[in-house]
């Protein structure tokens, strides 16, 4: 069902409560798809992808302002942009990684980090209220990214004898076991590893979705009828939803750095 | 399939993807809890450590609330 094909909640001409009335439009999937704004040769380009685009240049605008000319004793700008970057270097990289580990792969967490967090909070912010990571595609790509990432790192540092038992977690003292660990093991960490990190970024920011959706428009229905005593109550859900979201987005961004580091440094530590 | 056809025939209908999230919901439900009753619990015998009981809690909490979230979603995914 194609966003084409619904008829949109805000739509005047959506009566509820007249026979053969239009009733509560709950969200869907429907709710993800988007008319695309133009076509330039079968590519459709619509509106997360223009959300993206934005989140990218806002960030690089973001930090090329902060650190352009960096003083000693730091403006505004560069004061913020500094501790969220000291945020993700000492509060992520450092611990998971170690100091002189950790200091190659800042550039890679700090990216990641405000790049899901501001995709992710483009779901609360008024005119965009759509999150594009609830689209599987941009968190699936980061995972991607990650998961070459840490792969290839695994066998290069340890070559690729030293990199299957690197990731089938071999240990010799485990006598008996040692097979059925190896392969539980294997599919943990080549197989399930790269779909649960993109899929616990993209399920929470689908589902926050949908809430935030379902209550907006519970509002309005409740509006249009004998039950507008309710929509007040549904209007303070949206709220205490935007406050809900804004902490999981946050979480979520972080939870997805914190693994990509903890992956990383799995795969650069030393053989048992 | 012959479990719908019985609970039809007895007047029970409904989204068997909402049964199946009410059901996944279960399990990270009790795990929520006991990861934030024991951050908790820590947090009060140990007040120095609050901010590293915070930061695992907060972690513990993200993987366990995965399976509940891809819960939600498999309905949309298998819709019947």
């Amino acid at each position: 069902m194609s966003a084409a094909d619904t008829t949109l909640a805000f739509d005047a001409s959506c009566k509820i409560f007249v026979e053969g009335g239009c009733g509560f439009q709950s969200p869907g999937l429907h709710s993800f798809v988007f008319k695309p704004m133009f076509t330039v040769g079968g590519f459709e380009f619509n509106k997360p992808i223009l959300l993206a685009l934005v989140t990218t240049l806002v960030l690089c605008v973001f930090f090329w302002k902060a650190f352009a000319s960096p003083k000693v004793v730091p403006g505004k700008l560069q004061m913020v942009a500094e501790s969220g970057y000291d945020f993700v270097r000492r509060g992520i990289a450092y611990e998971t990684l170690g100091k002189k580990e950790g200091e190659k792969w800042v550039p890679l967490l700090v990216s990641l980090f405000f790049f899901i967090w501001l995709m992710n909070l483009w779901s609360v912010i008024p005119l965009a209220q759509f999150p594009v990571t609830s689209i599987i595609a941009f968190p699936a790509a980061l995972a991607i990214l990650v998961y070459v990432t840490w792969l290839s790192l695994t066998f290069k540092r340890h070559g690729f004898v030293g990199g299957l038992k690197n990731l089938t977690g071999y240990d010799k003292s485990l006598g008996a076991v040692l097979p059925l660990v190896m392969l539980i093991e294997f599919f943990s960490n080549v197989l399930v590893r790269p779909f649960t990190h993109a899929v616990r970024l993209f399920a929470n920011m689908f589902a926050g979705h949908l809430l935030l959706v379902m209550f907006t428009i519970a509002t309005w229905f409740f509006l249009n009828s004998w039950g507008f005593a309710y929509a007040p109550v549904a209007f303070v859900m949206v709220m205490v939803m935007i406050a809900f979201e804004l902490f999981i987005q946050a979480v979520q961004a972080y939870v997805f750095v914190v693994l990509t580091a903890s992956y990383i440094s799995g795969a650069l530590e030393e053989a048992h | 399939m012959a479990v719908m056809e019985t609970l039809a025939a007895v007047e029970i209908k409904g989204n068997l993807g909402a049964i199946g999230y009410g059901l996944a919901a279960i399990g990270p439900g009790v795990g929520i809890g006991y990861i934030f009753g024991n951050g908790v619990q820590a947090m009060a015998r140990q007040p120095e450590a609050v901010g590293l009981i915070r930061q695992n809690m907060i972690l513990g909490f993200a993987f366990c609330e995965a399976l509940a979230l891809i819960g939600i979603v498999m309905p949309f995914v298998y819709p019947s």
